[in-house]
């Protein structure tokens, strides 16, 4: 007998029998049950709660339960691989109570206004007890602002990204890339604020007569200063994807470099490239902050994203929330609905499309 | 790696002109070129003879140059935001006659400009601490499940959709957060305050709205699918190898998951939960839906209160004149400061760990 | 300590895939025995299937009858932790747990079981490095990460560590593949001293080695890729290696085959 079993006899470690027992699984469910009549007979019969809190205190029950009886019949260690299961299993189960809420939420509230009017008109006119009005002006905004934040955001970005994989060098790369990565962390609120400072106090007056004027493209910019980070980092990882033999080959024929990253590195990049692409675009379009802080928001529609206020659809979800009238709620959750439906279509757009994506 | 030699044919120095000429002088016979390049008005695609002169402003040149200034437009970026929202937030806070940093309330826009972030700062911090103790633990769990529990048919798709949550945009979450989660969330702190109202975090009487509990639960939801999936994709890189070991020892699966597959991740999840404080601390919209806007510092979770930097930009920002501007500016480079630190650790960890995980394959 | 196994019959599935078909063999207690072969004829699988290590790979599933001591290891009842414990393996690369010192690798096993006094700890940690010859070369640096060791090092810390829980029978997978000459004869040499404990099961490819270790010598084979492996031949070492009685075998033996 080893040292070890003579001082420590309780311990077996390699038992002479291997078999044991199991714990039934009527016996389990029989706790559960068991545990929920517990529950609800303290509960409501001491008067301390209501259902929610018989459940909860059920679950308590079911957990002390299930450890006492596996530990009985399957031994310690068995019974504590049982606990964690079960309380794995459960943070599932309760993370995906409040997702199916909003989910229930969006779609049964927010069908209320899935009308034509409510896409085709504005708020323009719109008073306290008009039951009309609707989000044509703030998904115009939107197209736009994100539009023309795409189209500023994406050239700028791949080109960043070129230079940081294919010519970046020292010091002057590293101290790039240490910035792209401090702008993935700038709150959505303060990038309104720069924009805010810089574009609507200071450089706007110049071009409307010393005024400073809120604009949809000052919204732009503001994406444009959040979306970058993302496309930056997202090309960057896709073009070191790219085997370097597949740019040696090229080198080799004598192809020259900025035509081998136009011709040859990038084509082979670009489904991750769009991929990354359309996420920031999705996180850009549901922004709220920015646009309230320089677009101004309005009422009316307006198609010039350079001159005069404009709404966005995420900026129309929080003006509508914060309307005392008792129709806006209903305006709210239906804007909040195409804003989601749009944002999740690009979303798994992007996903497919990434898990197709042979580099990866 | 040169450029093709421009066609100018006064570039004596190589190209066809000198293959040629060696060709004609060679008399009849065979000639290294096809003989419709006898003009020497096309290089051989060899290239020919000598080397060809790098141009100097060619298309190389130019795109390098492009580029290059595309990465500096980053660095331009950041310099600017540092100048411009320093240069306003500079003048209202030498206008402020209380502390910036201590005072609680918010009034910049009077004739005596009083303001301060305390208020704020503490808010902020006291609802992204509490999202996180909510949010960590099931993220961790649901990160389990999706990389050690759940069969492959039903691990993808979910994770599939826990990634499509952190794509809802936030002021959905702050809607949904004040007109249907407050409900429940009322009930439960009337509930806390009714047999747990000796503990001052459960305390006093009423109303029990719009409260940093019903803010924190709303951000711990937001934060929930970022921390989940950084950690599954931990979790997921365990090596068989050591998942294996523990297994033959004779260890359970919760016991093979305690000894070789947490603390190879610890690292990983640590950056995954700072990530998600960073995304916390910088929080709008849901917040100013959902916080009760009430300028204190207090530790009671459930009563009607509770304010942050963020919320207070966007909720103050309409009636502000300059100097109200340049307060909300004020405090808007703090809150950057402070998600700026999280977030470099974050990555410091992530990077570390990268390295030292590819240097040891 | 040491038990018998026992094989009858054993096939071995993945899903609808076949892989070994219809093992039978029994290994006597305090014995080695090499299980040999060329690449992909089920060797593998057929050690991890003794201790129910396939398992871990999704709709792995067993036909047939094998005991340890005429117990079912594969009876329903049976908890399948009990017979890892009885059973320990050793893998062809060493897989020291990265986080731990080489103290708590080697304890990792004990401390599962619930042991917590040091003193137990330290005396069960100490005798067996000491049994994987490795107690002089670490007894200074316990605390040590295991991984900063050499490769032969971690693989005798590994044996340290499957030992220390005092198993019935020890399975090797191929456990020199991965280290030098130098290293494996130690190993070798430490299978000598622990069969005086265990029995021990090893799977591997250099013929030389099964030849020098073992006492008794299976063969496996497959006819052709997609077909089940088999157990050709199954005898005592010196015959299989001098006198083998099929064909395939001499084949193997021989080198004109695998």
């Amino acid at each position: 007998m080893s040292l070890l079993e003579r001082e420590n006899p309780g311990v077996i470690m390699t038992p002479d029998n291997i078999r044991s027992k199991k714990l039934p699984w009527v016996i389990n469910l029989g706790i559960a049950v068991g545990a929920l009549v517990l529950a609800a007979a303290v509960v409501l019969g001491l008067g301390i709660g209501n259902w929610v809190l018989v459940i909860v205190v059920g679950i308590v029950f079911y957990l002390a339960g299930l450890f006492a009886a596996a530990s009985r019949v399957e031994g310690r260690r068995s019974a504590r691989n049982r606990l964690w299961q079960t309380l794995i299993y459960g943070a599932c189960i309760l993370a995906i109570l409040p997702l199916a809420s909003v989910v229930w939420t969006l779609v049964s509230k927010g069908a209320a206004r899935l009308d034509g009017d409510f896409f085709g008109s504005s708020m323009n006119n719109i008073g306290a007890r008009d039951p009309n009005g609707g989000a044509y002006h703030a998904i115009i905004g939107t197209l736009e602002q994100v539009g023309i934040a795409t189209l500023m955001a994406v050239p700028l970005g791949v080109l960043g990204a070129i230079y940081l994989v294919e010519y970046g060098r020292g010091k002057f790369a590293l101290t790039v890339r240490f910035f792209v990565d401090v702008m993935t962390g700038i709150p959505s609120i303060v990038a309104g604020l720069f924009i805010l400072a810089f574009w609507v106090l200071i450089v706007s007056p110049w071009f409307n007569n010393g005024t400073p004027r809120f604009s949809g493209f000052a919204a732009s910019l503001a994406l444009t200063v959040l979306m970058l980070p993302t496309i930056v980092r997202s090309t960057e990882e896709m073009l070191r994807l790219v085997p370097g033999p597949l740019r040696e080959g090229a080198y080799a024929l004598g192809v020259p470099q900025w035509k081998t990253i136009v011709k040859v590195v990038l084509p082979t990049a670009l489904p991750g490239i769009v991929t990354g692409v359309m996420l920031a675009v999705a996180r850009a379009a549901g922004e709220t902050a920015p646009v309230l802080l320089v677009a101004g928001g309005a009422a009316a529609i307006n198609f010039d994203p350079f001159a005069g206020n404009q709404s966005s659809l995420a900026l129309y979800v929080y003006g509508q929330a914060g309307d005392a009238s008792r129709y806006a709620p209903d305006r709210a959750w239906t804007a909040a609905l195409t804003l989601v439906t749009l944002v999740l279509i690009l979303t798994i757009a992007a996903k497919l499309l990434a898990r197709r994506n042979r580099l990866t | 790696m040169g450029d093709y030699p421009s066609r100018s044919a006064s570039t004596g120095a190589g190209g066809s002109s000198v293959t040629a000429r060696h060709a004609r002088s060679a008399g009849g016979g065979i000639s290294p070129i096809p003989p419709d390049d006898l003009d020497g008005s096309r290089p051989p695609l060899g290239g020919g003879g000598a080397l060809p002169r790098k141009a100097r402003f060619s298309m190389e040149t130019g795109f390098r140059a492009l580029s290059t200034a595309a990465g500096a437009m980053v660095l331009v970026i950041i310099v600017a935001i540092a100048i411009f929202l320093i240069s306003k937030a500079v003048p209202a806070l030498q206008a402020n006659t209380e502390n910036f940093l201590t005072y609680k309330a918010w009034f910049p826009n009077d004739a005596e400009p009083k303001f301060g972030i305390a208020a704020l700062a503490f808010g902020t911090v006291l609802t992204s601490v509490i999202a996180l103790i909510v949010a960590v633990p099931v993220a961790l769990g649901i990160a389990l499940f999706l990389s050690h529990y759940a069969p492959k048919r039903l691990a993808n798709p979910l994770g599939f959709i826990i990634d499509l949550l952190a794509a809802v945009p936030s002021v959905v979450f702050g809607l949904w957060g004040r007109d249907v989660f407050r409900v429940p969330v009322e009930d439960f702190s009337v509930w806390l305050n009714k047999y747990f109202s000796w503990l001052p975090i459960f305390g006093g009487d009423g109303p029990f709205g719009r409260s940093i509990l019903l803010g924190s639960l709303v951000l711990a939801i937001m934060v929930l699918p970022i921390v989940t999936s950084l950690s599954r994709e931990v979790f997921q890189q365990t090596p068989l190898m050591n998942e294996e070991a523990a297994l033959a020892l004779g260890a359970t699966k919760w016991e093979m998951i305690r000894t070789a597959v947490v603390p190879y991740g610890k690292p990983g999840v640590i950056a995954a939960v700072m990530l998600g404080l960073g995304r916390a601390l910088g929080e709008t919209i849901a917040l100013a839906l959902t916080l009760g806007i009430v300028f204190n510092i207090s530790f009671n979770l459930i009563e009607s209160g509770g304010n942050s930097i963020a919320a207070n930009i966007a909720n103050t920002f309409g009636e502000a004149n300059a100097t109200g501007r340049g307060a909300l500016i004020a405090s808007g480079l703090v809150l950057f400061a402070i998600t700026l630190v999280v977030n470099m650790a974050a990555r410091a960890i992530i990077y570390r760990r990268r390295e030292f995980r590819d240097s040891a394959a | 300590m040491a038990k018998r196994i026992e094989a009858s019959n054993v096939s071995s599935y993945y899903g609808s895939f076949k892989a070994i078909d219809s093992i039978s063999m029994t290994v006597e207690p305090k014995t080695i025995t090499a299980l040999i072969g060329p690449s992909g004829c089920g060797k593998s699988t057929f050690l991890r299937s003794i201790n129910r290590m396939h398992e871990v790979l999704p709709n792995a599933r067993i036909e047939g009858r094998l005991t340890i001591d005429d117990q079912n290891i594969y009876d329903p009842d049976v908890d399948v932790t009990a017979v890892r414990r009885m059973i320990g393996m050793v893998f062809q690369r060493p897989n020291p747990f990265p986080t731990m010192s080489i103290y708590e690798n080697v304890i990792a096993g004990l401390k599962l079981n619930g042991v917590r006094k040091k003193s137990l700890l330290d005396d069960a940690a100490e005798k067996s490095l000491k049994s994987a010859n490795l107690w002089d070369e670490v007894k200074d640096r316990l605390a040590r990460p295991g991984a900063g060791l050499s490769g032969g090092q971690q693989q005798r810390l590994c044996i340290a560590r499957t030992i220390a829980v005092q198993p019935q029978v020890v399975l090797m997978d191929e456990p020199c593949s991965a280290l030098d000459p130098i290293s494996t004869l130690a190993i070798e040499d430490l299978m000598f001293k622990l069969k005086d404990q265990f029995t021990i099961i090893i799977v591997t490819h250099n013929m030389q080695q099964a030849a020098r270790v073992s006492d008794k010598t299976g063969f496996f084979s497959i006819d052709k890729t997609g077909e089940p492996g088999r157990l050709i031949e199954y005898d005592d070492t010196q015959k299989i290696f001098s006198n083998p009685a099929e064909k395939k075998t001499e084949d193997y033996i021989t080198g004109r085959f695998g």
